[in-house]
Order: structure tokens, then sequence, then C-alpha cells
């Protein structure tokens, strides 16, 4: 990247950032848009830590509503104001753990204790390969969700009931005299664009390199001298780690956490948006993302409650259509895009102009 | 000048009943090019899958330079040694540029951790990028580094994987099969890349190689294999005048 398309690139994120600033103080919170880009934002931090294991080194893992669960879980028992305690652990008797640390601090244990689970269940996972390392992932996150609502542990986890009552993204609105900067959307944007920077960083760095020639050929990689064991477990446990923020966002998203919430279908909806961005594309991840969530949440609503794009039919449009429809959407971008919106590319002015100039350019009668 | 870089004893590897290398010695000493050839199915890549530690070999030992290698070391750690391969079968990182394939090669000799990589702390990016740039121009392959390795025609390939095994720094290359897939003319030119590699880079060479014509203009000592036996070694002379390896390989001159 040159150094103007980078200053470009830089310039148009500050913009979108702005635009959400101007957006959040004029319309109203209740607004859908802001749903869509909340949650948005967490599900494609989490579909970008995904990316990273299954898109750029090649390891197909279906843990990653376990390792959510985790830091969600982390983030809710140690952010609940201790007053709040009594009340949220009514059966436990308030719970065992009596004291708070700063959301800030929380976040990184939320991403410190996935990363520590990852690095032990690595070792022995790690050494499956393709299918196997997909069913054992996919065990974990059950088994992840089965020990959090067991009732033994619920001083600590308050067993099968709600976690609730810690700092929601609607606590980051600063109300100053009478007047209420909006900030609920902002926060989580920041969040996570600082935390997809990182992993950028770290897909550009020679350990991203490293991670894609695994992908590519283990057997040529290991004779380069790298030692596939450790660098895959660096990837599972740097992927671990950001989707246990992802989680402590969904959590501050949700305003409560139930570990039965987070069932293998969220870590499919997950991967499809992978599939749907493209395996190995960051910005894929992102947009497919928000794709995703606008669509199941958003713009085919309607489907479910009776008229859609102004077509009134009650009959057909009922509670379980949009599930249909979105299936056989996703069954033809499969079909048809099987490389995903963005193929293994990233997403760039550059791309932009060329594509236009190829769309502009007449073409040639004979080929060459 | 001749100390020996490789030192092969009584080198036994069983899958299952069947013996793919039984009881071979082989050395290989500084600066020399040897080479390994045989029937197919003799063995040859099976010895170089036992040195390079993608097999545990079933008896016998490896020492290289002096040093035995303990058994189930793993390959990335061999290739640490200074042990770099190719493979018969090309195995690029095909999705890779060709400027990238030769910079994972570096990856091992950085000093760097993840945060310092990430984060570009140290230095040592640029300088194995420095080097890497250094190594592609060196071999001709400069203008073509921005290409993805699958992009390359066949030759270039096979020279890329050499590049990239070079990159690692190594003291011994083994080459399985370097000239496979390719006609007369590139293989004599890929004779004299390989004498020329081995004099710039200070390297030893075993190989693996069906062309004879190669394996005679370039090698100073030859080992034959047949059905996993040490059948013959000697020279290139030597080897042409023994009654059992055109027996068993080589055959006699008009039915090549």
């Amino acid at each position: 990247m040159t150094k103007t398309q980078k200053f470009i690139s830089v310039l148009l994120l500050v913009a979108l950032y702005a635009v959400i600033f101007v957006l959040e103080q004029t319309l109203a919170p209740s607004e859908m848009l802001f749903t869509v880009l909340k949650k948005g934002a967490i599900y494609a931090l989490v579909a970008v830590s995904m990316n990273l294991l299954n898109g750029f080194t090649g390891l197909f893992s279906l843990g990653q509503a376990g390792f959510m669960l985790i830091g969600a879980y982390v983030y809710g028992i140690f952010t609940i104001p201790i007053d709040a305690r009594a009340s949220v652990y009514q059966y436990f008797d308030g719970g065992v753990i009596q004291f708070t640390v700063p959301l800030v601090v929380a976040l990184i244990m939320a991403g410190t204790a996935a990363a520590l689970i990852a690095a032990l269940i690595g070792l022995p996972v790690l050494r499956l390969k393709s299918d196997y390392l997909a069913i054992a992932t996919l065990g974990f996150a059950e088994i992840m969700r089965a020990i959090l609502q067991w009732d033994k542990l619920g001083p600590v986890t308050n067993g099968s009931n709600l976690l609730r009552k810690f700092p929601t993204f609607n606590d980051f609105n600063i109300v100053t005299g009478g007047k209420t900067i909006y900030m609920s959307t902002l926060v989580p944007f920041i969040i996570v664009g600082v935390c997809i920077f990182v992993i950028v960083l770290v897909i550009n760095s020679s350990y991203g390199r490293v991670f894609r020639a695994i992908r590519d050929d283990e057997r040529a990689a290991e004779a380069m001298g790298v030692s596939l064991f450790a660098h895959k477990e660096l990837s599972f446990v740097i992927s671990s780690f950001f989707a246990g923020v992802g989680g402590a966002l969904l959590a501050m998203y949700q305003m409560t956490v139930q570990a039965s919430a987070f069932k293998a279908a969220m870590t499919y909806e997950i991967l499809l948006i992978v599939v749907i961005g493209g395996l190995g594309s960051v910005t894929g991840s992102c947009i497919g993302s928000f794709l995703f969530i606008a669509a199941s949440e958003w713009w085919l609503r309607g489907l479910d409650s009776g008229s859609f794009l102004g077509i009134s039919a009650p009959m057909l449009f009922r509670a379980g259509f949009r599930k249909v429809v979105f299936a056989v959407i996703i069954m033809a971008i499969v079909l048809f895009y099987r490389k995903g919106l963005m193929g293994a590319n990233e997403f760039s002015i550059q791309g932009i102009a060329n594509f236009f100039k190829k769309l502009f350019t007449p073409r040639k009668r004979s080929a060459k | 000048m001749s100390g020996s870089v490789l030192n092969i004893k009584n080198l036994t590897m069983r899958f299952g009943g069947v013996t793919a290398v039984d009881n071979l010695p082989l050395e290989v000493r500084r600066g020399e090019i040897v080479a390994l050839i045989g029937p197919n199915g003799a063995g040859k890549t099976t010895v170089f899958n036992c040195v390079t530690g993608v097999y545990e070999a079933t008896d016998g030992s490896v020492s290289f330079l002096g040093k035995p290698i303990a058994k189930g070391t793993t390959p990335d750690k061999i290739t640490k040694l200074g042990i770099a391969r190719t493979f018969q079968n090309i195995r690029l990182f095909s999705t890779m540029t060709v400027f990238e394939n030769v910079l994972v090669a570096k990856h091992m000799r950085m000093r760097q951790n993840i945060f310092s990589a990430a984060f570009r702390i140290r230095k040592e990016e640029q300088r194995v990028r420095d080097e890497a740039l250094a190594l592609l121009e060196e071999q001709g392959l400069l203008h073509l580094k921005d290409e993805a390795a699958s992009n390359l025609p066949y030759g270039l390939q096979r020279h890329l994987e050499i590049a990239r095994a070079l990159a690692t720094d190594p003291e011994l290359i083994l080459l399985d099969e370097p000239a496979a897939g390719m006609n007369p003319q590139e293989t004599s030119e890929l004779a004299e890349f390989i004498q020329q590699i081995r004099g710039k880079y200070k390297l030893t060479v075993l190989i693996i190689e069906h062309h004879m014509d190669l394996v005679m203009q370039i090698s100073d000592r030859i080992y034959v294999l047949d059905f996993g036996k040490l059948i013959a070694t000697g020279t290139p002379a030597e080897i042409q005048e023994n009654q059992r390896v055109i027996d068993a390989y080589l055959g006699v001159a008009d039915d090549a």
C-alpha cells in the first residue's frame, strides 16, 4: 500500500466513526440501525478472529461460541457492582466474588481467560486434522456451556440463572446537565476497531505469513523450519482471545448473559459470515457481518410479520419464513459465490478503482 | 574440507512388513555432491524423510556435522540445524507470492516474539526482507517477486523451491528429483545451477535423480539403492562399470 492509499484509508475510517457519532446524536437511540451497527461490530470482531484461524491458518475450528461464552461470563462476573450482587446471585447468597474491576481490565481479562483455556485445550486438540478438529472444538464449546450452568459453580457463575446489572453499552452515554451525548454505538466500534487492527497487524507480520504457509502446505512449512504445533497454538490462542473479548461485548450488548444462549448455532452464524465474506479476507468478514446482521435482524423482518417489500401476505409471511428465505440466500451464495464476496482479497480504494476501470473500459472483441 | 557433513549408519525403515530401507550406510563430506539413485520404489525418498525427521527411522543413526540427531527430532528442528530440502512433487506455498515464499523460510531465524513482530518493534522484518530480496536478485527471480507462486511456469517453480530452501541458510541441501519433468536443455542448465550454488553458498548436496546424464556429470560419488539395500557406491565412472548396477537399474545403453 502506498502512502496516499494509507492516508485515504485512515481518512475514510475517521469519516466512518464521525458519521456514526453524528448519526447517534441525531437519530433516536431505538433505531434499528443502531442494533445492526452494534451487533454487526461485535460479530465482525468474532468473525475476523475466526477467520484468522479458519481462513488464514487453515484450522477448521468450531469452538468460537465456547470462547465467547467464557469471555461473556468473565466480563459479567467481574463487573457486576458489589451492591447489585445480592440481587443477581439471589440463590447463592450474593456469590463468592465480592469485588469489581474496571471495564477495560474486565475486557482484557475476558480475552485472557478465553486465551488461557484455548492454550490448554489446544495441547491435545490441535494435533487433530480438519474434520476431527472441528468435532473436538465443537464438543469443547458444548462442554463449556454445560459447565457454566452447573449448579455447584453457582457462587461464581450463578448456575443456570442470568448474569445481569453489569455495565452495558448504554453506560457509555455521557449525561451532562440534562443533555446526553450518545456513545453507545461509537465506543463498541472503537473497541472492535482496535481489536481488528491488532489482528491485522498479526496477519501482516512474519507470524501471519507463517500461518498462511501452514494453511497452504503443512509439510513444506515444517521443512522451512516452522514449528507446526507452536504456530497453530499461537493462532488458536490469539483467535480465542478476541473471541473472548467479542463475547464480553456481546454480554454488554445483550445486557444479560446466560450460558444456554451460546449454542453451536452461534458458531455456525459466525462461520457463515466468514464464508460469505471470504475465507482469508478481513474486510470480507467485516462486510459479511454487517450484511448478515442487517438481513437477519432488519431487512428480512417483514418475512416473519406479514408484509415484505410492500407485499402483504400474512398466510405466507409468518413466523419462521424468514429463516427459509435466509437459507435459500445462503445456498445461492455458496453455490454461485463459492469464494465469498471478497475471496481472499481485501477491500481497498485501489480495488474499487480497478473494478470501475474494468467496468468502463470497452471490451475488446477478440481476446488479446 | 573433508569433514563429514552427513553420516548415516545402519539406517533401517520398516513400514509394517515392508522394509523400505535396509541397513543403509551413507556419508556425505563437506562440499561434495552425492547422488542417491536406484529404480522407483528403491527407498530413496524414504532416506530423505528419515534424515529430515518426517519419519522416525526403525533403526540406525543419523549424524549431522559430527553430532547425532536425536530420535524424534521434528522436521522444523532439523531444518534449523542446517538441513534444507526440496520435494519430489513441488510443494510451494501456492497462494503466496514468490517473495513471501522466501520470507517464510527466514522466519525461524528472526529474533522476535509475537508482540515485537506485530508492532514492528525491532527491525527484524526489514532485515529479512532485505536478505530475501538479495537472494531473489542473486537467483534472477527478483522481477517475479510479487507473482503468486502457483502462477509460475513449472521450471521456475522448481527454481523457487530451491531458492526457498537456500533461504533457510543450510549447510546441506537435499534435492529430491529436481530435474523431474525437465527437458534435456533445462536439465543441463540445472546441472550447472547446482554446481554453481554449491560454490556460492558453500553447500554440500545430496541429490536423488533419475536423469543419468545429470547424475554422472555433477556427482562426486554415487550411492545405488535397490529394494532398500545399498548395491553399489563409488565415483560415476565406477558406477557406470558396475555390473550389479547395470542389471538392476542402468540397463544396457540402447534400451534407455
